[in-house]
């Protein structure tokens, strides 16, 4: 009873952080800014939401869930590395940062033509 | 009780995705839609985890995992698509959107 109560609330804080990237993804002025919220804190939720159904069926069934487990850690690897394929594709073909913004890293070495860190 | 709760979760999970939905359909760059996108389907897996747990079967595990490989092949091939749909313009300013 303790473990499913304690797995249905990891389950709703997972929720609420899964809204909250929603949140900001709806309210950032940045394609940018939009990726860090829907990377970072999607994937907080969904480990969460995840964590909390391996705990639930670990205890109700008794069976460990490892295919649970296998969708926890390549959500936990894919997902940041998709928002970072996204952010680095929309630098590339010239979405302009927002006019807030008050640091460019990547700007100096597209400037002199290098070849941007991270291109093959 | 823990019904409950995993109902709240799930109107507050189809919320989120009404949300990035607003983003998918206004979004005024292609990047802000395959971001949307992403976020929607990692959603989807979210809501399938929690709709597993309150019919309490294990058969729709599968799923998540299917869902997860193919938002992540969808997201990196549109990526690549947007990228290489700017690089083709040879040495001219890319500022098209």
């Amino acid at each position: 009873m303790t473990g499913e109560l304690i797995s249905s609330i990891l389950v709703l804080i997972g929720a609420i952080f899964c809204a909250l990237s929603a949140f900001g993804l709806v309210r950032l002025p940045d394609v940018y800014l939009r990726s860090h919220a829907a990377t970072k804190s999607a994937t907080l939720g969904v480990l969460c939401v995840l964590g909390g159904g391996f705990l639930y069926f670990w205890v109700v069934d008794g069976t460990v869930s490892f295919k649970l487990l296998l969708a926890i850690v390549f959500v936990f690897i894919t997902s940041p590395v998709a928002g970072h394929l996204n952010g680095r594709s929309a630098y590339r073909s010239g979405i302009p940062l927002w006019e807030g913004s008050v640091q460019d890293d990547l700007k100096p070495l597209v400037d002199k033509g290098q070849e941007i860190p991270g291109e093959e | 009780m823990i019904s409950a709760l995993l109902t709240a979760s799930l109107v507050i999970l189809a919320l989120a995705m009404l949300a990035c939905l607003f983003r998918l359909l206004k979004g005024p760059t292609r990047s802000d839609r395959v971001a949307a996108l992403d976020t929607i389907g990692i959603h989807v897996l979210a809501i399938i985890a929690v709709v597993s747990m309150q019919l309490n079967t294990q058969d729709f595990l599968e799923i998540i995992l299917v869902i997860g490989i193919l938002t992540f092949i969808g997201t990196t091939a549109l990526a690549r698509y947007i990228e290489r749909g700017v690089v083709v313009q040879e040495g001219g300013d890319t500022h098209d959107r």
